[in-house]
């Protein structure tokens, strides 16, 4: 039964011992085998750099809702110490929770706004972004009058600003209500804090990309490297959700400065923007200013039609 | 001495006997002649090619790919969508052999599930060498990680796909387990299964399809016509693969008895391709005769946008291979036994038009023009097509290793 299936083998003469045929075949496949072995190794030592620069602490580090106070911490404490001895830079990092009783809401008067892009360069600085791309997470739009079209647009714009006959839509994440980003995220490393602003953990993020294909406003960013960022330049004022140096091979996005409007400030971008088109604040305060806006002026959300909610408001005078 | 059938002593155990099965079968497997040897090494060497290319961008961050904030998937999430369909194509062997109780496929269907095994296993490869912080992986498990199920489309294409990848390794291993032992193949222990994943191939392209199509923010996707257009392409490229394999078999083995399933999957293909070419159509319609800026991204693909054009030869070289299939596979002369180099020719234009149409052809465009109407463009870059040629080639090992151990029971079909 046997030899009527058998691959014909060249090599197998009838007269050898079956088993010494054997012994040598193993012994050949082995060292073959041992061979590849080796060769992969090779090929990926590489990884071996890439393992020193994640610590077993990192590797191990639980999702961020997860974390004990203690937990909280000691990784705090692991993050500054690492940008201390990887930038150079005595950072602080704080962990800022909402505050209770705040929705925070953006709106920009469209009237107003010329284009400067004075929010972008802030934007860059204040959040430690990566300084050889000049990452930022605003993009202005360089709109023709007479048309909300952004396919008519251009966000690569240059000359003086603002020219008669356009006008200028600056676009950052709009914290939506019901955001894309989060519902596709397959480990849950971006999610929806209750003063609305949508954060991501960057110790939990894989890199898939999947929320940075389904927001419908470009507002997230990858990091293809790691960033650099001059020692000098770090902006040291930082927090766990927010600002603080990303790794590398993980995604981000505007967090409403966080770190600075939950400490009761204003976001980097409305205090850089020389035009006062900007307005911030908490949409459940009857007496702010953003309040009577949403409710005097003709206010308009980007993509109405897609559902997402935003709570960025654009209007004009 | 080379038979896979050893039948163990009457009273061993499976835990003794399914090990000394799999020794054996990965014995014979590496078994062969010097143009096998040729053939394993030079994918090995692709391979190690790739593993290093892979490891460099760890090592160095993903900007070693062309991929860019715009165009945030390429090449490898193409080429994932890509095998998602060969995996799921060999399905169209069990629905005859199962279904329709055609004899002649019967005897060699388990090519097709040693197809999906392979294809699931460069799936798996493509989606790691796309993220990011593989390092993070076990975020993504359920129990250990955090799993975002049932929301996120991702979880759950990760369940279908390693649950297709265990039917079809259940399936497999079981028959040939039971070809060792000399033993009959209980229909209670594999026919459900079967059963069940004929269904689920169906399932893993159409939850592929989901991923993209469920995107309000990218009109290009954004249609119900994206799952039975995945499905129709995967009809075609899938059966188109097992042609050629089959075709190849044949030759380097003599195995026998092929004809008739080549001649069956030839006339799937010739269906399907024509299927597939009606909904491309009919896609193309829709966007152009309603125009407006949800056809920015279907004008850029077919004739560019404001003098950005790097697409456009991917998807015409894609039509004119697909049409020339078509008009080959719809002619019955290419069925006769002495034009299978034509037959050959005709399943790799399928194959390639359909790998280009749903790789560069929809992944991509999806990202141009960006969400704020951006236009930036993106060519693989090389550290890219080496990490894909290496996936690929691990794919090829996978498939000529299954395709060797399942040999003795190609040659001599068991009556079941
Ligand atoms: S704008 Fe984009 S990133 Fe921001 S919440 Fe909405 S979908 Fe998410
Ligand atoms: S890139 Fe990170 S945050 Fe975005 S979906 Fe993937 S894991 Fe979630």
């Amino acid at each position: 039964m046997a030899n009527t299936e058998s691959t014909p083998q060249p090599t197998s003469k009838p007269s050898l011992p079956v088993v010494q045929n054997f012994t040598r075949r193993a012994a050949v496949k082995g060292a073959f085998a041992t061979l590849g072995a080796g060769a992969f190794v090779a090929a990926v030592s590489p990884l071996r750099q890439a393992a020193k620069n994640t610590t077993a602490a990192e590797f191990m580090q639980q999702h961020y809702t997860e974390l004990s106070p203690e937990q909280k911490a000691d990784v705090i404490a692991r993050l500054e110490a690492e940008a201390k001895e990887q930038y150079g830079a005595d950072v602080q990092i704080a962990d800022d929770r909402p505050i209770p009783g705040t929705k925070f809401v953006y709106a920009i008067n469209l009237s107003v706004c010329n284009g400067n892009g004075k929010c972008v360069e802030a934007c860059h600085k204040e959040n430690n972004h990566d300084r050889d791309t000049n990452q930022s997470y605003i993009r202005v739009v360089e709109m023709p009058k007479g048309t909300m079209d952004m396919e008519k647009g251009s966000t690569t714009y240059t000359g003086t600003v603002p020219k008669d006959d356009k006008f200028y839509l600056p676009v950052q994440c709009q914290q939506c209500d019901e955001p894309p980003c989060v519902d596709v995220c397959p480990v849950k490393a971006t999610w929806k804090e209750e003063d609305g602003i949508v954060v991501v953990d960057y110790n939990w993020c894989i890199g898939c990309r999947y929320c940075e294909a389904a927001c419908p406003y470009h507002a997230r960013r990858f990091n293809w490297k790691k960033p650099v960022v001059p020692a000098e330049e770090i902006n040291p004022d930082q927090s766990y959700l927010s600002n603080r140096v990303r790794p590398v091979g993980v995604v981000e996005k505007c967090t409403y400065c966080l770190h600075r409007t939950r400490r009761g400030r204003l976001p980097a971008c409305l205090e850089a923007c020389p035009t006062g088109a900007r307005v911030f604040g908490n949409i459940l305060d009857k007496d702010s200013n953003i309040r009577w806006i949403l409710e005097n002026k003709r206010v308009y959300i980007l993509k109405e039609e897609l559902g997402t909610k935003p709570a960025f408001f654009y209007y004009f005078d | 001495m080379s038979s896979i059938t050893a039948p163990p002593g009457e009273n061993e155990s499976h835990v003794t006997s399914y090990p000394r099965f799999l020794g054996r079968s990965l014995w014979l497997a590496t078994e062969g002649s010097l143009a096998f040897y040729a053939w394993m090494t030079v994918l090995t060497a692709l391979f190690l090619v790739g593993a290093n290319a892979w490891a460099n961008q760890v090592a160095g961050g993903m900007i070693g790919t062309n991929m860019t904030d715009h165009v945030s998937w390429g090449l490898y999430i193409a080429n994932f969508t890509f095998m998602v369909g060969l995996a799921a194509g060999g399905v169209m062997m069990v629905i005859p052999a199962y279904l329709y109780r055609d004899r002649k496929m019967h005897d060699v269907v388990i090519i097709g599930e040693l197809l999906a095994i392979a294809a699931i296993v460069m799936c798996l490869m493509f989606v790691i060498a796309d993220l990011g912080r593989p390092d993070r992986f076990w975020h993504m498990m359920p129990v250990i990680g955090k799993f975002n199920f049932p929301i996120s489309m991702l979880t759950w294409d990760v369940i279908v796909l390693n649950g297709y990848l265990l039917l079809n390794l259940h399936i497999c291993g079981y028959l040939l387990y039971m070809r060792y032992l000399g033993r009959k193949p209980n229909p209670v222990w594999y026919v459900p299964f079967v059963m069940l994943s004929i269904v689920w191939a169906i399932s893993i392209h159409t939850v592929t399809a989901f991923l993209y199509c469920g995107l309000g923010g990218r009109p290009f996707w954004n249609t119900a016509l994206l799952a039975p257009r995945f499905l129709a392409s995967a009809f075609v490229s899938g059966p188109a693969f097992i042609i050629v394999s089959m075709v190849l078999i044949k030759r380097v083995t003599g195995v026998g008895g092929l004809d008739q399933p080549i001649a069956t999957l030839t006339k799937i293909v010739r269906v399907t391709i024509l299927i597939n070419l009606l909904m491309v159509t009919s896609e193309l319609f829709t966007e152009f005769y309603t125009g407006g800026s949800h056809t920015s991204a279907a004008k850029y693909l077919f004739f560019g946008l404001h003098g950005k054009t790097a697409l456009v030869p991917w998807i015409w070289t894609a039509i004119g291979l697909n049409i020339t299939a078509a008009l080959l596979l719809l002619w019955p002369g290419l069925l006769e036994l002495r034009r299978r180099p034509l037959l050959v020719a005709a399943c790799c234009m399928a194959f390639v038009g359909a790998w280009i149409e749903k790789g560069m052809g929809l992944i991509v465009p999806g990202f141009i023009p960006s969400t704020l109407h951006e236009i930036v463009e993106y060519v693989p870059s090389q550290l890219e097509w080496k990490v894909t040629v290496g996936i690929w080639a691990f794919g090829l090992m996978v498939f000529t290793i299954a395709i060797k151990t399942a040999l003795p029971t190609l040659r001599h079909p068991a009556e079941h």
